[in-house]
């Protein structure tokens, strides 16, 4: 029973970070429709940065904000200079931008800190604040940082005029213009968001998995997931898809298949879910009119 | 005039084609082999992404299944490889209208992520324990490159086995690529392409779109399952590894890059993804992939259509 | 001073030319209708005012040249734009439709008097504050959408259609209203219908488009006495 509470409590710890991989994807899809391939290696690369910070002995919780910060900006600019251009290209085109994308990010981060495997600090005490026998200090320390950011996220859409504005430009970016919101800058907001979001996970998940280019490949896989599972333009489903997903992983992993085929069970899973619920579990098929 | 230039320009091309690996060493021989097939499985992804607009970010589990259905029929059966061919096709035909149904049911990223999941898990089935007998585990399997059945000399230069082998395979490439240009210029065509755009109006005028959606994807993995078996003949060797999951996403990027919905284009899609990680290699020793990123990058401004939409853009200024 | 002057105004979408050469004028406090057949270009002509469509020539509003300008500019500048369709944000509530329609507002206390006025004018909107855009009626969205144009205070509003798909009583409700909204708060609006008479009831000056052009032009009063302009165009 210990070993299932604990595989459970793993699997939720790694279901945040899922979750928020997810909501960063959802953010994106539910502004400009299109699913950030790129996401994974830019947690990576932000990931990397506040590495460095760390390495020149800037203390963890300064290295976290500015790390955010800077990801946010990046995020913003990589919109402005590579997306915009292709806003009106078809989906393929944007697709193959993404990889484009996803592909630098990952070569520049090995070129510029190497492939060798590095370990990153976690900012939480070892032994788990609550529940000690189920939740490592890291564990607990990481579920709380991916709540605060999801409340931050939701409370900034729910109640300020510019989460508002862009909730407005992502559901009718016409009307949202016939009032005045630009809705470009909206969508390098998303991104900036997005970013952020994606470099909180990184440094959450990097002490746990080891720091090295390819560590959020699988990661990425898991986040899109989420987002499919709690239906793409569901925020709340991306959440507790990722959850799901966590958790599923880890009993699959120890209970029925063994790590290998870990991923492809889990993705068949997924798969299966999705034929008798093709919106995911929470998403609302959009009837268009002939 | 314009009428005989074309008439002439395909025979002359032929002829050209015919004659290109007597005058180039062999190991570019076996590259410009590789080209071809990678463009008759770009022209299957084509098919049914391009024309029948379902995205696949899995094709290169029908490239592996395709290889390994002619890799292990010539090992375990001693099946001659040219008979394996057809065969790997059908295989695939059948995995590709099975993988048809549950795709009716998705569309957009939620089948773009069950194909994915697919090419992440081939590699991981092939290696599993159950099915090592016949696929050779991890380590897989070698076979014997076919050789020639006569003995020829052109430009002083033998007629190897890779020469024999590229011959073999652009006499299958230009087959397919008729086949293909027939059927997408035909009713069938037009149909897949109805299915794509209008799926209701479609449908009310009488087009069956189980059958049509299910076949577009079993034809669309035919092919790139023969463009497999032929990569088992040419590389005389299958391994899990060999079919990882970046093939999927070169396949796709092939297919964008020639251009979406068009048959030729898929020979453009083929030179890029066979040479530009070895011109983004020699450009950056230290990021290689960055510089492919980066002109895949330019190449998604520049040509939003693909290569075959500049062509059209430029003919269209005549 | 006109409220809005056009000068040899095109519009096309890509390469399909909609618009030829339209020189038309709007006067301060004034009501002008559009009328024309479906396809005649009417819709094109009020996203050509505010910009969401290319178009060739020159535009001006209250002296200052708008063309070749931002829509979110044109809509700080004054001009509200209610959409055919409607346009509300359907996903939304009705509280945070009406608070988006005063986004580029900066004064808070006077954006939650004019909510109040909204209610006032339209009670309705007030029963389904919290409720979500999309479940309302036809109508109770007509007058969403139009309260939404108000709440940026615009000198001029462009209404696309007003009366598309509304029982006849709650049209001549909302005709009612933006007859109010013209005189009290001079408000002056732009009106595309194909609904000629209606229009003709609410405007002071109308112009006929047929395939992008102006065929016709005068004040309500004359087309409405002439018989036979009336007979050949509007068909009534």
């Amino acid at each position: 029973m210990d070993s299932l509470l604990q595989q459970i409590s793993a699997g939720l710890a790694n279901g945040g970070i899922y979750a928020a991989i997810g909501l960063a994807l959802v953010m994106i899809h539910q502004s400009t429709h299109h699913i950030n391939f790129a996401q994974g290696e830019m947690a990576t690369f932000s990931t990397f940065i506040a590495w460095a910070l760390i390495q020149q002995g800037v203390p963890y919780w300064i290295a976290f904000v500015i790390t955010v910060v800077v990801s946010f900006v990046i995020g913003v600019l990589i919109q402005r200079i590579f997306l915009k251009p292709v806003e009106k290209a078809p989906v393929l085109t944007n697709v193959i931008v993404f990889i484009g994308l996803l592909v630098i990010f990952n070569s520049v981060a090995g070129w510029i800190f190497d492939y060798t495997i590095k370990s990153f600090p976690s900012p939480f005490p070892l032994e788990g604040m609550f529940l000690p026998k189920y939740f490592s200090g890291h564990q607990i320390g990481s579920i709380a940082v991916t709540l605060v950011v999801l409340l931050a996220v939701f409370s900034f859409f729910r109640f300020t005029p510019l989460g508002l504005a862009m909730r407005a430009a992502a559901f009718n970016p016409e009307s949202a213009r016939l009032v005045g919101i630009k809705v470009s800058w909206m969508l390098a907001l998303g991104w900036g968001m997005a970013a952020l979001i994606g470099a909180v996970a990184g440094m959450m998940i990097a002490p746990v998995v080891f720091l090295d280019p390819n560590m959020m490949a699988g990661i990425l896989l898991y986040g899109f997931a989420a987002a499919l599972l709690g239906g793409i333009d569901n925020p709340w489903g991306a959440v507790l898809g990722g959850v799901i997903l966590g958790v599923l992983e880890n009993l699959l992993g120890a209970y029925v298949i063994g790590s290998d085929l870990k991923l492809t069970m889990a993705l068949v899973l997924i798969v299966t879910i999705l034929i008798f619920r093709p919106y995911g579990l929470f998403g609302k098929p959009i009837f268009s009119r002939v | 005039m314009q009428i005989t230039s074309k008439k002439l320009a395909y025979p002359l091309g032929l002829v050209l084609l015919i004659l290109l690996p007597f005058v180039v060493e062999d190991f570019r021989v076996s590259q410009f082999s590789q080209v071809l097939i990678y463009a008759i499985a770009i022209l299957g992804l084509n098919i049914l992404t391009g024309f029948g607009g379902q995205i696949s970010l899995g094709h290169g589990a029908f490239y592996a299944v395709g290889a390994y259905t002619s890799a292990i029929l010539i090992t375990q059966f001693d099946m001659s490889p040219y008979l394996t061919l057809p065969i790997a096709g059908l295989v695939c035909l059948v995995m590709g209208v099975l993988m048809g149904f549950p795709a009716l049911r998705l569309a957009g990223h939620y089948l773009a992520l069950a194909t994915f999941a697919l090419a992440i898990a081939t590699p991981q089935l092939l290696k599993h324990k159950a099915i090592e007998k016949w696929t050779g585990g991890v380590q897989g399997l070698i076979l014997d490159k076919p050789q020639s059945p006569f003995k020829l000399s052109l430009f002083g230069t033998e007629l190897s086995e890779d020469r024999w082998l590229y011959l073999v395979i652009l006499l299958i490439a230009i087959l397919l690529f008729w086949l293909a240009r027939n059927l997408l210029n035909g009713r069938i065509g037009r149909a897949i392409v109805a299915v794509r755009d209008q799926p209701v109006a479609a449908a009310a005028l009488g087009v069956n779109l189980t059958v049509l959606k299910t076949a577009t994807f079993g034809v669309s993995a035919a092919y790139t399952g023969i463009a497999g078996a032929l990569s088992a003949l040419a590389v005389s060797f299958v391994a899990p590894d060999s079919f990882p999951s970046f093939l999927s996403i070169s396949l796709l990027v092939g297919t964008v890059v020639g251009g979406l919905g068009s048959i030729y284009g898929a020979i453009f899609g083929a030179l890029f993804i066979q040479f530009v990680p070895n011109i983004a290699d020699q450009l950056s020793k230290s990021a290689p992939w960055a510089v492919y990123g980066a002109i895949l990058l330019a190449f998604a401004y520049a040509a939003p259509n693909g290569v075959m939409g500049i062509f059209k853009k430029i003919t269209k200024r005549r | 001073m006109k409220l809005l002057d056009a000068d040899n105004l095109s519009a096309s979408y890509g390469a399909n030319q909609v618009l030829f050469d339209l020189t038309f004028n709007l006067e301060i406090g004034g009501i002008t209708a559009i009328l024309g057949a479906n396809g005649a270009g009417k819709t094109t002509t009020l996203r050509a005012v505010c910009q969401t469509v290319k178009t060739a020539g020159s535009l001006t509003f209250l002296g200052n040249r708008i063309d070749g300008r931002a829509t979110e500019e044109i809509v700080k500048a004054g001009i509200a734009h209610v959409p055919d369709g409607r346009g509300t944000f359907t996903q939304l509530t009705v509280e945070e439709n009406l608070r988006l329609g005063a986004y580029t507002r900066k004064d808070k206390a006077e954006v939650a008097a004019d909510i109040e006025q909204m209610f006032t004018r339209f009670p309705r909107l007030k029963e389904r504050y919290r409720q979500q855009a999309g479940t309302l009626s036809g109508g109770e969205q007509q007058m969403l959408a139009i309260s939404r144009a108000l709440m940026l205070r615009p000198r001029l509003l462009l209404l696309d259609e007003p009366s598309f798909g509304l029982a006849p009583l709650i049209v001549k409700e909302i005709f009612d209203i933006m007859r109010q909204i013209n005189q009290e708060d001079k408000v002056s609006m732009l009106l595309v219908e194909q609904n000629a008479s209606l229009a003709l009831g609410l405007a002071d000056h109308a112009y006929l488009l047929e395939t992008g052009k102006i065929v016709l032009s005068g004040s309500s009063a004359d087309i409405k006495a002439d018989e036979s302009i009336r007979r050949i165009y509007l068909g009534y």
